[in-house]
């Protein structure tokens, strides 16, 4: 067993949460606020992890088994992204197909406990989503196909070893692999993690009966997504330094990642939410990129 | 212009009650209607029991068949105000329908009276409570006492329509309201707006007055206009007293007026952006909403202005030094929210989300007589601080901030415009304020009189009437709110919008629920 196959897994279970910690304090700075601890969302965890969970009647195994399943998909997906340069723990050949369906499964366990509940708030942010990942799932999967493409190779691990941006296409899967990343996170322009107002939600009114340890696992499960799909976007643009720096590689991930949440910070302090109508149009935007850095890397 | 068998009366004029005309139905209905048609605006239409009227019969056991319709029209444009009346027994022909404005207020009356106005389009109560005279009902079989929160709703229906209930419990720290989308997909076909869950019986209590409760009802019955209920409740009782406040009271209870509008403007702005997660104006404007409510606890050791207005005059006066510091704090708090909410107009994506959401064209708003800044954004100009000037806007007078688009981005810039010209109204105030006292003497009010009394709130028209009986007691007192009138318009603004921007569409408008519920 080797230890630089494991770091990205370890990096990300143990500093996911801190992440939105990052986010918050710099939208804080932003408002003048001084802005929740860096920990709050270890804190919450704690503390919902620690609580009895409450289940609605109408309700069946489907929603106890959406967060479990969520946090599950996610974990594997985490699994097959390594630190740049090393091999990661689950990797195969065409393990990027599982990447993005991994995470597709999370989504679909969400979704089918949020139905599950009967709620007319749950059932449209349900439809939201679907609709919404139906049209960033292009966006991702084209994008990971050039890069696919130009490295020759659909492993995850091979992929991001031979990456940098060093073609013009590559900054146009990076330009839609960035809306997505938003997307799929449900941060702003997309979706308001802090909203109270249920009819405007996406994400959150998902999962607003989830309680106690199903509520942690999602808040985790959540966090990881960001993790996830950050580590991709900084293994594509990181250049790669060699198997033997380990060390170093890890360093610029976390650094890198941290300068991600900073971004997303400022993306949220600065713009209002897109209306819902015009989020499909962003989301066709990045497949349009996508298939336009395809299109590029078949010449 | 003179309705038929129309009084007409100035702002904060009392009359002897003998003088307002009682007509027939016929007569009365067709008055109402003539001048609705040319203009008129509904500001109060309510029933009390006649015998009230003749003997000082108690609320409280009462059975009374006869009422008393009362409507007091508003002609903005003259700055003139008519009222008339009639006696109704059970049933009489709905105005509604000629005259969409009279919806609520004859709601009410069922409510209130078990009067049965015939084809009306929507004929149920508006809040939850017992009949004010024994359960009566003029359909001629006794409704049962209503269930809170039981009531039929206009749906439509199909495999595709889905129906969406929210409240009256809400996820945020706001009053209770229950709201009922039918949609279809994210667009809303319609929407009904059912309140009722903030009544506490205000009107009912508040006859026998006025005594010593009778202010606080007024300072609480929507606890974030206090100033003007409380301004509009003394400005009636001194009508009734015939007397006016001291020049100085009048000016004091500007500045109070317009501060609470800054705050309350400030606040709505800063929701505005909050609900679409544009952050710094959300922010900076939270807190300078709490700068300009220190300023009116600097003036009174109230934030909400509890205490300052009576009947007579105000009960806290400015020295010098609090006058500077008011100054200096206001200049300061002026230059922040400039800054705060100018990004809003400069955020593309703000006004991506602000322009054409929730739009209300003006013959929509004038139709439903919409008062208050939700009207001045749909083009209509109505300020009562400009069409009835009382107190101290007779001698500096504010102007009338319009915007001509209906939507949420024309709610909040008329905001802003109010907001600046307040501001300056306040400092030009400070600049020059009257000398003398703050209180005259006891107010006593008339026996056997009626007086409007009308004030600009921040969401714009409140209008008090008050009728006393022989010993100069309140035989009836009516308030409405500003936000009686215009809950319907929030609820034909969202028509053939999305879902997901009804918070946003609410909080343009950002109404009273315990203002519309008494």
């Amino acid at each position: 067993m080797q230890t630089e196959a494991y770091m990205n897994l370890f990096l990300g279970l143990a500093f996911a949460p801190l992440l939105g910690g990052i986010i918050n304090r710099i939208k804080a700075a932003f408002a003048g606020r001084t802005g929740q601890p860096l920990l709050q969302q270890y804190y919450d965890m704690y503390k919902n992890i620690r609580k009895g969970a409450v289940y609605s009647r109408t309700t069946s195994w489907l929603f106890r088994a959406g967060p479990i399943v969520g946090l599950a998909s996610v974990l594997i997906a985490l699994a097959l992204v390594p630190v740049n340069g090393s091999t990661a723990p689950l990797a195969f050949t065409g393990d990027l197909i599982l990447f993005a369906y991994a995470l597709g499964l999370m989504r679909f366990f969400t979704v089918l406990a949020a139905l599950d509940t009967g709620s007319s708030f749950e059932g449209m942010g349900a439809s939201r989503e679907v609709f919404f990942s139906a049209l960033a799932e292009p966006a991702l999967l084209l994008g990971l196909a050039t890069v696919a493409r130009r490295a020759g190779t659909l492993s995850l691990s091979e992929l991001l070893a031979a990456t940098s941006v060093t073609s013009p296409e590559l900054v146009l899967v990076l330009a839609a692999l960035g809306i997505v990343f938003l997307c799929e996170n449900a941060r702003i322009p997309f979706d308001d993690p802090n909203t109270h107002l249920e009819l405007t939600m996406i994400h959150e009114v998902m999962v607003l009966d989830h309680s106690g340890p199903d509520f942690a696992f999602i808040q985790y499960g959540a966090a990881l997504k960001v993790w996830v799909l950050g580590s991709v976007i900084v293994g594509l643009i990181l250049p790669v330094a060699g198997g033997k720096f380990l060390l170093l590689n890890s360093a610029a991930l976390l650094g890198c990642m941290f300068m991600l949440a900073v971004i997303v910070g400022i993306i949220e302090s600065t713009m209002a939410r897109l209306r819902l109508l015009r989020v499909p149009q962003l989301l066709v935007a990045a497949g349009a990129l996508s298939l336009f850095a395809f299109i590029l890397s078949m010449r | 212009m003179t309705a038929h068998n129309f009084i007409l009366l100035d702002n904060a004029e009392a009359i002897a009650f003998e003088r307002v005309p009682l007509v027939s139905p016929d007569a009365f209905r067709r008055a109402v209607l003539y001048a609705v048609g040319n203009g008129a605006r509904i500001s109060a239409f309510f029933g009390t029991p006649e015998e009230s009227l003749v003997s000082n019969a108690s609320r409280k056991d009462c059975s009374a068949r006869r009422i008393r319709l009362c409507c007091v029209l508003a002609h903005d444009a003259q700055g003139k105000l008519a009222i008339g009346s009639t006696v109704i027994e059970d049933v009489y022909p709905a105005l509604t329908p000629d005259c969409p404005q009279a919806h609520l207020f004859e709601r009410e009356l069922y409510e209130q009276w078990g009067i049965v106005p015939e084809g009306h389009p929507w004929l149920k109560p508006l809040r939850f409570h017992k009949r004010y005279n024994n359960g009566h009902d003029g359909s001629g079989h006794d409704a049962p006492d209503p269930a809170i929160g039981v009531t039929d709703f206009f749906h439509i229906d199909g495999a595709e329509m889905h129906e969406v209930a929210v409240g009256p419990v809400h996820a945020g720290i706001i009053e209770p309201g229950h709201f009922r989308f039918q949609c279809h997909g994210e667009d809303v076909y319609h929407l009904e707006i059912s309140l009722g869950y903030q009544h506490r019986g205000i009107e009912p209590a508040l006859t026998g007055g006025p005594n010593k409760r009778s202010l606080h009802y007024m300072e609480t019955l929507a606890g974030d206009t206090t100033i003007g209920h409380a301004t509009a409740y003394a400005q009636a009782m001194e009508a009734l007293a015939g007397g006016i406040a001291p020049p100085r009271a009048q000016a004091i209870r500007g500045i109070a007026l317009e501060l609470e509008r800054a705050a309350n403007h400030t606040g709505d702005l800063g929701a505005l952006a909050g609900d679409i997660g544009y952050l710094p104006t959300a922010s900076y404007c939270g807190r300078i909403r709490g700068d300009f409510l220190n300023m009116t606890a600097l003036l009174c050791g109230s934030r909400f202005g509890r205490g300052l207005v009576s009947p007579g005059g105000v009960l806290y006066d400015f020295d010098t030094e609090r006058l500077s510091r008011l100054k200096d704090k206001l200049q300061q708090a002026q230059k922040d929210v400039t800054s705060a909410v100018n990004l809003l107009w400069e955020a593309p994506s703000v006004m991506a989300r602000f322009e054409h959401t929730g739009a209300l064209p003006p013959d929509t708003a004038e139709e439903l007589g919409l008062v208050g800044p939700a009207a001045r954004a749909s083009g209509l100009v109505r300020d009562v601080r400009y069409d009835f000037p009382s107190g101290i806007f007779r001698f500096a007078q504010i102007p009338v901030s319009t915007w001509g688009t209906g939507d949420v981005f024309a709610r909040a810039y008329v905001r802003w415009l109010e907001l600046q010209r307040s501001l300056s109204f306040i400092l030009g105030q400070l600049e020059m304020l009257p000398a003398g006292d703050i209180m005259t003497g006891p107010v006593t009010p008339a026996p056997k009189s009626l007086a409007v009394s009308l004030v600009e709130g921040w969401r714009g028209e409140i209008c008090h009437v008050a009728i006393t009986d022989g010993q100069g007691g309140f035989s009836e007192y009516k308030i409405v709110d500003p936000s009686f009138h215009n809950w319907l318009g929030l609820a034909i603004a969202m028509r053939d919008q999305q879902i997901s921007d009804f918070p946003l569409c609410n909080k343009s408008f950002n109404l009273s629920y315990c203002g519309h519920d008494l």
